[in-house]
């Protein structure tokens, strides 16, 4: 920050919002919007969020240079703000979904199809001040495609996998995939409906439900955000019970992860030894704290749990089992030739998309984006411990591989550490109450990537507003990118190796 | 590799004793399932995994049946990959509005006789995101469910015993 922030230079000149923590946001002027796009489109800074209220929208901006994030808002008396996506592309499905929720109009948009509202829904901007009746919409309209020999493979959104709903549909030339379009939203549940007005306790509940396998890194975000917007501090020992956790769910989700990706080449023998480790992190997870998953073990003001003498010896035991058992599967992933065949060269993503997208978790990392938000903007305990962020530069389903391997050994150490340095303490801590409504913003890394939560209270304790965004809004479009000239048999290796989330993603 | 395999040759099987069917989705079963039924389909059921909303929570979990520990294949269930295949439609979530066509028309898809399992507190009732507009609020609100296995998400354990009770009924 000491190099002068152009970002907080630019948010000075709107109006700050007294209340908001930890980060400025600040009302701006509709030419300071066109400025803060400009600086989006130029790279000066990339996108963190991009969510509506009902008379409102909000930017989320980080400039990595300077590690400086904020928030600018732009009041749109007249039920219209100036499209986002029009400058910037990797705003285009959030402000998509904003129109579907909000009934707000993006002049000048790109894409004036819906997104999250597929004309099901009984009502019609769910969120806006005054809902409308049920939209009815035309079948949707997959963008054109022209050229000699071209076929299309639809698929989903009911896949053959035991994976969530989503529709992919692919335009080929022989094997060769021309372009990929996907059309998302079919597992939307309504949650940030179901958030307005709802309890904290409640709230937690749904946050913990975004998207399963990021329970933890969700409940972390909402917990955080809640705790700056009522000035709570909590004690050291529960924030490094909830990095232990945060390390658990990492550990799982990138070992299920490494053996899905090889059983997407037809090597079921990793999948199956991945599999039986996986399971040993949720037994112990389940040891430790109470739940497999680790859902709502997470709470504003602390944690649910604390660890037992025995759910620390079953994480020494995990930690010193994974020591002996995943090295030989690293020797066997990088010593099969007809894997590597597979992974090598498959999926690439430019780096350059990467950057502009603000592509973030082992996407962006294995594409030469080295963010990390346990780095910056950072949190505790973080600060405390000692940990490598792997980055490589090759952007392929292999480098992407590589990557979910360090960081499988990046956790393994932190596990180490946070068990051996846990200070004493309690774990749990009632919130600071505030008189005035606060308003808060967390950022933390989740195994897919960053979770960003913001969120709004009322006076009374409930939730006014509160908006979670999946990393995801930023990897699938890459997934489109991604898949162009490979083989239609390598998009499943190719997707697995995005992992991204519909559910997180719809909410 | 040999000297993986040659371990897992010689290491005994990480495998889980069955657990006993649960009594509570034996009662809810006993009422539903026909004789006829019983007969047709032996001690072998093909399972169509659908999504219907559901947080990836209970997807996680039912991938884990298919690990070591709990090795679902060796009680003659498998997953497959078409509603035209299966007997079983296993259901997820709360059932979005966006997705209750894609489900009515996978159960339209798979062939009689078959059975539905909702599993999960969302599957039930809608669970946490009942009272939502997107929502149409548990699996039996579009198709008929034969079986429900609770949790939040129910653990592997859970949802065996509940297949299991499945097995002994069909």
């Amino acid at each position: 920050m000491s190099d002068g922030s152009k970002l907080q230079a630019a948010l000075s000149a709107g109006q700050p919002v007294a209340g908001h923590r930890p980060w400025t946001r600040a009302v701006v002027s509709p030419a300071l919007w066109h400025d803060l796009i400009q600086g989006l489109a130029g790279g000066t800074w990339s996108l963190l969020g991009f969510w509506g209220e009902p008379d409102a929208v909000h930017l989320a901006l980080c400039e990595e240079s300077s590690g400086t994030l904020g928030i600018a808002s732009l009041a749109c008396p007249d039920g219209q703000f100036p499209s986002v996506a029009r400058r910037h592309p990797p705003a285009q499905r959030l402000e998509r979904a904003i129109v579907d929720l909000f009934g707000l109009q993006a002049s000048d948009a790109p894409d004036h199809r819906p997104w999250l509202d597929h004309g099901r829904w009984p009502l019609a901007y769910p969120l806006a001040e005054t809902q409308g009746r049920r939209r009815e919409l035309p079948p949707y309209a997959f963008l054109p495609v022209e050229g000699e020999s071209l076929h299309q493979i639809p698929v989903g959104p009911v896949h053959a996998g035991i994976i969530e709903p989503g529709h992919f549909r692919f335009t080929a030339n022989g094997e060769a995939v021309v372009r990929l379009e996907q059309r998302l939203g079919y597992v939307h549940k309504g949650i940030e409906s179901l958030l307005r007005g709802a309890s904290v306790e409640r709230a937690a509940r749904l946050i913990g439900r975004v998207s399963g396998d990021s329970t933890v890194a969700y409940a972390l975000a909402f917990a955080r955000a809640i705790e700056a917007a009522t000035e709570t501090e909590i004690s050291d020992r529960a924030h490094w019970l909830r990095a232990l956790m945060a390390e658990l769910e990492r550990l799982a989700n990138h070992c299920g992860d490494f053996g899905a990706i090889c059983n997407d080449a037809a090597f079921a023998l990793m999948l199956a030894h991945c599999g039986v480790l996986r399971e040993k992190v949720l037994r112990a997870s389940a040891a430790c704290f109470g739940h497999r998953l680790l859902m709502d073990c997470i709470v504003p003001g602390g944690v649910g749990a604390d660890v037992s003498p025995e759910g620390e010896k079953a994480l020494r035991e995990l930690i010193a089992e994974f020591r002996r058992r995943f090295p030989p599967l690293i020797d066997l992933y990088d010593s099969t030739a007809s894997l590597q065949d597979r992974t090598v060269s498959t999926g690439f993503v430019r780096p350059a998309l990467i950057k502009q997208f603000g592509c973030g978790g082992v996407i962006g990392r294995a594409g030469g984006r080295a963010f990390d938000a346990r780095r910056q903007p950072g949190y505790p305990p973080y600060d405390q411990l000692e940990f490598k962020v792997p980055v490589l530069a090759d952007s392929d389903v292999n480098a992407r591989v590589w990557v979910r391997i360090r960081e499988v050994e990046q956790s393994l150490s932190l596990i180490e550490q946070l068990l051996n340095g846990l200070p004493a303490g309690p774990v749990r801590g009632a919130l600071h109450r505030l008189e005035q409504a606060g308003e808060g913003v967390a950022l933390v890394e989740g195994f897919r990537g960053d979770v960003l939560v913001w969120l709004r209270l009322n006076v009374d304790g409930t939730i006014a507003r509160c908006h979670p965004r999946d990393p995801s809004w930023f990897q699938w479009p890459l997934l489109e990118a991604a898949i162009e000239n490979n083989i239609v048999a390598d998009f499943p290796l190719c997707n697995k190796s995005f992992n991204c989330s519909y559910s997180g993603h719809d909410l | 590799m040999r000297k993986l395999l040659l371990q897992s040759l010689l290491q005994r099987p990480l495998t889980v004793a069955a657990p006993a069917p649960s009594e509570q989705a034996l009662a809810e079963l006993a009422s539903k399932v026909g004789q006829a039924a019983r007969r047709r389909l032996g001690r072998s059921l093909a399972i169509r995994e659908v999504d219907a909303g559901s947080c990836n929570g209970c997807e996680l979990e039912i991938h884990a049946l298919n690990n070591a520990f709990y090795d679902l294949e060796r009680f003659g269930f498998h997953f497959v990959a078409s509603p035209r295949h299966a007997d079983v439609l296993l259901v997820t979530g709360p059932v979005t509005a966006n997705m209750r066509e894609g489900l009515e028309r996978t159960y339209a898809a798979t062939p009689d006789p078959k059975w539905v399992v909702a599993v999960g507190d969302c599957g039930r009732d809608g669970g946490v995101f009942d009272g939502s507009y997107a929502c149409v609020g548990g699996v039996s609100a579009v198709i008929p469910v034969d079986l429900h296995i609770p949790g939040c998400p129910p653990d592997p354990m859970r949802l065996l015993q509940g297949l299991l009770a499945l097995l002994r009924s069909a």
